[in-house]
């Protein structure tokens, strides 16, 4: 009898073998696994679980399910909340959502609720197993900018509602982060993001690739000349952002952006694409969240020695911790309580090393971490010929600023309300990263349905 | 999908084809680009647009096949395609949104040098389309490699030189530029500034000492073009700016371009060589003009 306090353990990629290769780390629970590990749920009848989760998933409903070998049912307990289980079952911060809530975790470790999802989603496409289109169109044309999470699922609920929908998409490839942000071993192209992207095509939803809304058409245009009637606007984070020390232009010196998009949108890593990218020896990654341990663990399979430096300690550091484990086993190095002041270079100005201060903890700063300071005298350096800045970003203001009555806050991003996506424009909604800055995918996932229900109000109430 | 209608070649080295995109062609203004690729497996190529026509829906652009995929781009012919074509990207110039009286007042003087003659020939047109005939330098190497002298004489007062004296003049850009100004009592209140980065860096130094603000189109290594990515940065004044939505023109006397160059050859020295060779084995054909390629 397994141990009941621990989960079932999942098969993953060797460390080692892992360390060299794009496949996915997971591999995932087969059936008998899942079932396994469902029968640790005990079906909660105040099942904390659920609140845990953005979107309300009916987690004991569909863990019985799963229990019991009704993977279809399962999947169509999921399907009611959540339109991309496959990518949230990988790429959630679990132990912060549902698993963190789990009553199985105050004693023992909670039920694996994200890789029975992952099971549950992966069986579904293996088996074909689609949404239903609605019956009947209901004349009405509906714009949705940007193919990331926000964006595909408001899409493919209103086009379950009948509604007429194109995606615009500024890139040549749909999906957004989960395309250009999240590399291949966290999250395959072909088999999840792409199938994703199928299942709301097969809802009827067009997709127009290379549009840049602002640029290639406005809002209003749209609006006024191509007869949609209302947009939802999914348009992402936007603009990375620098630490504004000296030889941060040098060769050598890049943003995680483009160091992803790099290797994951444009396939760098793969002989047949015809895209460069800085295979450095020896690189540094600054930041400490899921797009830092990306940007690290991507260095590291391009054949490099990677240190990560992050200011404070392990405990604020904001990535998922499955992310941390996995990078700390590949061999990634961390440099904790240290912050870069330098960039070092050489006389045709490529990067020859990045200079640190080490830091410590002190007084709880607004967001409630301790707030990490200097230590005087402490500088030292690191020889590296690749710096990778990980710094978060900023909104991108090609939309906000070719459209006409659009409001943005302080921090530039659009303001939009949480239960229905309304900006100050009529007829104009948002949701995701765009308005909250970069956050989650389930969070762009939910807002996507809150904006999805929200346009769906406006034109049966027109 | 996005087809060809029409492939040119304008000069040995110089490569012009119109292409079906009305998105584009319906929005897009002088000083603007697009971003092309070939196939799933290409780069993301930025290039300024050379000609537009909206009612058509067609966008010219004209390129130097310099590496892997603009080498591959040279070769499509009418009826092939692009797998995708994105824009118009960044801003116009300045002066399509300037008051029409006060821009016909202006004296303005563009300097081109090889294949940046091509994206001169749109701001000249719509310039003259609105009132305005300015004067073009437009400098080449030699006498073939002169492209649009027709397209550009029928919209400015143009000065032709070679470099190697081959045509018309002996001599560079900046040369003429100068003796118009010293010896031929031009004044000028603007010059664009459009060519290679060393050639635009040289027309800055002179314009300075002329005292004349020069406007230049900066083309440093993109990837998105959205400003999503960073690659694009350059140093103006003392800001950091992106190239793709804060340009790609601007003011030439405050940006640093001796950065820029150095950024533009991020794939291009020692040890971007060894990673080029590395990653692209044969596809690495140089031209460059640095490494000889894989000989
Ligand atoms: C490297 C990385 C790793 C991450 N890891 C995780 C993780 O493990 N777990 C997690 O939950 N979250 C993670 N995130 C965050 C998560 O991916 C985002 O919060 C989420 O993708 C936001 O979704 P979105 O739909 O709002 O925007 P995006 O996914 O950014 O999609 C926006 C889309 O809109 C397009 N667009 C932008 N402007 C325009 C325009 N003007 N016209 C047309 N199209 C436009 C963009 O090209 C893009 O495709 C990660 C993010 C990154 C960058
Ligand atoms: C806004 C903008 C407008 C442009 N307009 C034009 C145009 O109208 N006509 C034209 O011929 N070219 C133009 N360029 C330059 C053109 O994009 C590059 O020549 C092209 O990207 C090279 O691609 P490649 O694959 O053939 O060469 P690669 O194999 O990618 O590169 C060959 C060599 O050139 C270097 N290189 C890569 N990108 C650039 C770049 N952007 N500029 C200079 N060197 C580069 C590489 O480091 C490499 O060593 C423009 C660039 C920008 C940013
Ligand atoms: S969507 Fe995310 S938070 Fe919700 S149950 Fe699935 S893994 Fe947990
Ligand atoms: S809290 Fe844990 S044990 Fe309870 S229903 Fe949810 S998953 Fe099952
Ligand atoms: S090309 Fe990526 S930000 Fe400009």
């Amino acid at each position: 009898m397994a141990d009941m306090l621990k989960k079932v353990p999942v098969r993953e990629q060797a460390p080692l073998v892992r360390a060299a290769n794009f496949e996915e780390v997971c591999l995932g629970y087969n059936k008998e696994e899942a079932m396994e590990e469902a029968a640790r749920c005990i079906n909660c009848k105040n099942a904390k679980c659920i609140s845990g989760c953005p979107v309300s998933i009916n987690i004991p409903a569909f863990v019985h399910e799963v229990k019991e070998g009704n993977f279809e049912a399962a999947y169509q307990i999921i399907s009611e909340s959540s339109a991309l289980p496959a990518v949230c079952g990988r790429v959630c911060p679990q132990e912060s959502q549902c698993e963190g809530k789990c009553i199985r975790g105050v004693k023992g470790e909670a039920v694996s609720i994200g890789k029975l999802e992952r099971f549950v989603a992966d069986w579904a496409s293996e088996n074909g197993i689609k949404p239903t289109p609605a019956k009947e169109k209901n004349g009405h044309k509906i714009a949705v900018i940007g193919s990331g999470p926000a964006g595909l699922t408001c899409a493919g609920d209103l086009a379950k509602l009948g509604y007429d929908v194109t995606i615009f998409e500024a890139l040549h490839k749909e999906g957004g982060v989960l395309v250009y942000g999240i590399p291949e071993f966290r999250l395959p192209k072909d088999k999840v993001v792409a199938a994703e992207v199928e299942n709301v095509k097969s809802l009827g939803v067009k997709i127009e690739t290379n549009v840049i809304i602002g640029k290639s058409v406005t809002i209003d245009e749209l609006l006024k000349e191509e007869g949609f009637e209302a947009v939802f606007i999914g348009s992402g984070a936007g603009l990375p952002m620098f630490m504004g020390i000296a030889g941060e232009q040098a060769n050598g010196v890049f943003s995680a952006n483009e160091y992803l998009t790099r290797n994951n949108l444009m396939k760098a890593f793969r002989e047949e694409y015809d895209t460069p990218i800085a295979r450095g020896k020896k690189v540094a990654v600054v930041g400490g969240g899921n797009v830092a341990m990306d940007a690290a663990r991507t260095a590291l399979r391009l054949g490099a020695e990677v240190h990560v430096i992050y200011r404070r300690s392990e405990a604020e550091l904001p990535a998922r911790a499955e992310e941390v484990h996995h990078a700390k086993e590949e061999g990634i190095i961390f440099d904790l309580l240290t912050n870069p002041t330098e960039i070092l270079t050489d006389d045709k100005d490529w990067v020859t090393g990045i200079r640190c201060i080490r830091m410590e903890l002190g007084e709880p700063d607004a967001s409630g971490r301790r707030r990490p300071v200097e230590i005087p005298g402490s500088e030292f350096d690191i020889a590296v010929d690749t710096v990778i800045m990980s710094l978060g970003t900023s909104p991108n203001p090609l939309i906000s600023s070719t459209t006409i009555g659009l409001d943005v806050n302080r921090r530039k991003c659009i303001v939009a309300d949480e239960e229905f996506g309304k900006t100050s424009k009529e007829g104009v909604y948002a949701g995701g990263d765009a308005v909250t800055g970069a956050a989650t995918v389930i969070l762009a996932m939910g807002a996507g349905k809150a904006g999805a229900k929200g346009i769906h109000e406006y034109i049966m109430s027109k | 999908m996005y087809k060809i209608l029409k492939a040119e070649k304008l000069a040995s080295n110089i490569f012009m084809k119109v292409v079906e995109a009305p998105r584009v062609a319906k929005h897009c203004l002088p000083g603007q680009f697009v971003i092309v690729k070939l196939d799933e497996t290409g780069e993301r190529i930025p290039l300024t647009i050379c000609d537009y026509d909206a009612k058509e829906g067609t966008v010219t652009i004209v390129f130097q096949p310099i590496g892997a995929s603009t080498m591959k781009m040279a070769e499509l012919e009418a009826g092939d395609c692009f797998e995708d074509f994105v824009g118009p990207l960044g801003k116009p110039s300045e002066f399509t949104e300037e008051n029409l009286d006060e821009l016909k007042k202006k004296k303005i003087v563009f300097v081109a040098g090889g294949v940046g003659t091509a994206p001169v020939y749109p701001q000249l047109k719509w310039l003259h389309e609105h009132g305005v005939t300015a004067d073009a330098i437009v400098g080449a190497k030699t006498k073939d490699l002169i492209i649009l002298e027709k397209e550009m004489s029928a919209v400015s007062n143009l000065y032709l030189t070679t470099d190697d004296g081959s045509y018309i003049r002996k001599g560079m850009g900046t040369d003429v530029l100068r003796d118009l100004v010293e010896n031929q009592g031009k004044q000028y209140d603007i010059c664009v500034a459009i060519g290679p980065m060393i050639m635009m860096k040289f027309v800055c130094l002179l314009t300075k000492e002329l005292n004349i603000p020069t406007i230049v189109s900066m083309n440093p290594i993109m990837v998105d073009g959205t400003g999503m990515c960073g690659a694009c940065r350059l140093i103006v004044g003392d800001e950091v700016k992106f190239a793709c939505v804060d340009g790609p023109e601007f003011d030439g006397h405050l940006v640093d371009f001796d950065l820029a160059m150095k950024r533009q050859q991020m794939y291009k020295t020692d040890e971007g060589r060894a990673i080029l060779k590395l990653q692209e084995g044969d596809t690495h054909h140089g031209g460059c003009g640095h490494c000889g390629g894989d000989k």
